[in-house]
């Protein structure tokens, strides 16, 4: 095959682009700038398409003596990713942007382009199995990235190719080694890669202005403090609400309502949910028929939970069979189809709109 | 492999690296006293002999630099800080947008840093500077530190009459430097003749080695350094000699120079073929530049080896990855370092739009040229382009 290799400079895509080489595949390297004012260096483990990480994703194509070129999709990212996520927010939703740019830009707007110039398919290093067009766990139960690709179609996963996703990010690191990049010990990228400072609170500030507004308990209904900006919160967040209730006992984020600016908080009892609702679903295959029994996976880094899965006028019904906090509207609800030998199958997700 | 990229380098003539070669096994600091020294002085100042005839300059005008960019730098702002210190109404630069970025970002460094007024002239829809337009431009000339206009572009290759130019800009007692690093060896460049006061040159597109360059400097025009030592080259640039260096410089520079016109017309009909080629196959394409066959002040101007083409509704970028992977190799512009393509900066000066910037090829022809290659484009073209407009202009 022909196939495109997004190299973001970190390990994980430099290896895949490895194993696509030795695959016999015929093998070009892409860096993808998505960032409108790249840094010269790389600032902590954070962030990324700096021009050093640029310079390390070369240095591995080099090294594999294919071509190698740098993507400028900043434009296209500013507005499918960077802006949706500030839109979400402002909407009292939580947006996953990774999902989001894995939507639009690497198998939307990368992949076209890629068909385009002739292409089969685009090589990343996402920690995820995909082979006959299933889409499975990783190996890595711990680095696996499945959650942030379910949103993926039928026709975009038949144009993606990811070779990592039956071995452990250590395997990988060592497969880096083996073959001499010096990114094998180069840090994990962590939280959002247009937040290097991972303040992401400071950085809706910044793009939303301070929007005071009041904290109340569900309980009481009475306002229990202020807060700077509902963008600030997400469903579920039990950290840094800045109040202290009577009772002492722990409060949740429980609504948020930007159009009153009222965040709802509330004790553990009142903040679980057995029921979520989501919008149109995509799925990574022919669609299911309803209603089904699965997992359903509700934010990155979450247990699946079993459930029972039912179509509704806009998308679907999904009653959870444990009751589970921190489910908040804009996270994609990701279905699965539990499989312990090959590993968890993606059967598609919806986005939360509510859940009670 | 087809190698239609002379402009960003040149292979090293066999002279070069025969001479090179047979410098590098021996010992000698040319600012050294004992026999090795001299020895080494001895070699370096005969490769200054070598460069100052080819170019029509005394060999005391001669400085050896570490290449292109920095004689770019020392002209722009040691004659600029130089002219300065003497009269401190002199703060205007006057230069094109147009430049190579070793003068367009040390004229915005001394603008932002040091106090430095810019004006830029007007350049004619074909990437050449006029008398007329400088004329305007200075004004009195009073309060002007420096002129600087380069000889030839380096993506489009037009030819501007920097005697022309430089009789205006002595007309009123200012300096002018020039980049004629894609000038020599490829148009009649002569030093003296010319009457420019500080001339750049660098030795890898010419033949010759890279990091080894000169600037041609008038034993009249004040110069401060950059570069602080030894004060080897005329207290203007210090640091050891790099004499193989200097000898692959002097070597190249008086090869391409002696063969230039023979060449220039051998390279100017591959060029013309190419071009006409490359518009029967795809009738839109557009030439970027000055007519192939323009002629100034007795000489081409345009560069002989030079065809820039834009190719509507197809993107630069994609159009090079689609021919590197046939083995053609040319390019979008100048190099970035980052690696992200711009519009180049050269066809938006000219009144280019920026789809038509970014849609646009270099092929640069040079000494190791032949039909074959030309051949090999044309063999290409067609489906290459065909293919990239089909991945669009999007920005993806």
């Amino acid at each position: 095959m022909r196939v495109l290799a997004a190299m973001s400079g970190g390990v994980d895509s430099a290896v895949a682009a490895a194993l696509a080489v030795e695959a016999g595949h015929d093998v070009t390297g892409v860096h993808l700038a998505l960032s409108p004012d790249r840094q010269t260096l790389r600032s902590g483990a954070r962030g990324c398409c700096s021009v050093e990480d640029a310079h390390d994703a070369r240095r591995v194509a080099d090294e594999l003596g294919i071509p190698f070129y740098v993507w400028d999709l900043a434009e296209r990212f500013a507005a499918d990713v960077v802006e949706d996520f500030v839109a979400e927010y402002a909407a009292g939703r939580t947006p996953n942007p990774c999902l989001r740019c894995n939507e639009k830009i690497k198998f939307s707007a990368v992949l076209d382009r890629a068909r385009a110039l002739g292409f089969d398919a685009v090589v990343t290093g996402h920690h995820a199995r995909l082979a006959d067009g299933e889409l499975r766990r990783s190996v890595d139960a711990g680095k696996d990235q499945s959650y942030v690709l379910a949103v993926l179609t039928a026709e975009q996963l038949a144009g993606a190719v990811f070779p990592l996703g039956s071995m452990t990010k250590e395997r990988v690191r060592e497969l880096a080694a083996e073959r001499g990049f010096a990114v094998a010990t180069k840090a994990d990228s962590h939280d959002i890669c247009f937040i290097p400072d991972g303040d992401t609170r400071g950085f809706l500030a910044r793009k939303l202005g301070e929007q005071p507004g009041p904290l109340v308990d569900a309980a009481t209904g009475a306002t229990v403090g202020e807060h700077s900006g509902t963008y600030g919160f997400t469903v579920g967040q039990r950290r840094g609400l800045g109040v202290s209730v009577g009772d002492q006992r722990p409060r949740y984020v429980l609504g948020i309502e930007p159009a009153t600016r009222t965040v709802t908080i509330g004790t553990a009892d009142l903040a679980g949910v057995r029921e979520v609702r989501t919008g149109a679903p995509t799925w990574t295959g022919p669609a299911p028929s309803l209603p089904l029994r699965a997992a359903v996976q509700l934010r990155a880094h979450a247990a699946a939970v079993p459930c029972s899965v039912e179509a509704s006028p806009e998308g679907l019904v999904i009653a959870l069979d444990q009751v589970q906090r921190g489910v908040a509207p804009g996270q994609s609800a990701v279905l699965y189809a539990p499989d312990a030998e090959r590993g968890d199958l993606v059967l598609g997700q919806g986005a939360v709109l509510r859940a009670g | 492999m087809t190698y239609l990229d002379h402009a960003a380098t040149t292979p090293v003539l066999p002279e070069v690296l025969a001479a090179m070669t047979e410098q590098l096994g021996r010992v000698g600091n040319a600012s050294s006293l004992h026999a090795s020294g001299r020895a080494a002085r001895r070699t370096a100042e005969q490769a200054r002999e070598r460069l100052a005839a080819a170019l029509g300059a005394r060999p005391s005008e001669v400085l050896f630099t570490g290449g292109g960019t920095e004689s770019d730098n020392l002209a722009v702002k040691g004659i600029s800080w130089a002219r300065r210190e003497a009269d401190p109404q002199r703060r205007r630069i006057v230069t094109s947008p147009i430049e190579h970025h070793a003068v367009l970002d040390s004229v915005e460094w001394l603008a932002k840093h040091d106090g430095a007024e810019v004006t830029w002239l007007p350049v004619e829809p074909t990437g050449r500077v006029t008398p007329e337009a400088l004329r305007a431009a200075l004004g009195d000339g009073s309060d002007v530190a420096l002129v600087s206009v380069m000889w030839a572009n380096n993506e489009i290759g037009t030819v501007s009459d920097l005697a022309a130019l430089a009789a205006v800009a002595h007309e009123v007692g200012v300096p002018l430097h020039t980049d004629a690093v894609q000038a020599v060896g490829q148009v009649p460049v002569d030093f003296a003749a010319s009457g420019v006061d500080a001339l750049t040159l660098t030795g890898h597109k010419l033949g010759g080695p890279m990091g080894a360059g000169a600037l041609l400097l008038r034993r009249d025009a004040a110069c401060m350094p950059l570069l602080h030592g030894g004060g080897q080259e005329r207290d203007v640039r210090s640091g050891t000699l790099d004499v193989a260096a200097i000898v692959g410089l002097a070597v190249a520079a008086d090869v391409a120079v002696a063969g230039r016109e023979d060449r220039a017309a051998r390279l100017a009909g591959l060029r013309d073929r190419l071009v006409a080629g490359v518009v029967a196959q795809v009738p839109d394409a557009q030439l970027n530049g000055a007519p192939l066959d323009d002629e100034l002040a007795g000489g081409p101007g345009r560069l002989p080896g030079n065809a820039h083409l834009s190719f509507p509704g197809a993107e630069g970028d994609a159009l090079l990855m689609l021919l590197d992977a046939r083995e053609v190799e040319c390019s979008t512009g100048s190099a970035c370092s980052a690696g992200v393509a711009r519009p180049s900066h050269v066809l938006l000066g000219v009144g280019a739009d920026p789809d038509r910037a970014r849609s646009s090829l270099r092929f640069s022809l040079g000494s190791t040229s032949t039909e074959a290659d030309v051949d090999a484009v044309l063999d290409v073209i067609a489906p290459v382009v065909e293919r990239a407009r089909r991945a669009g202009m999007s920005r993806a």
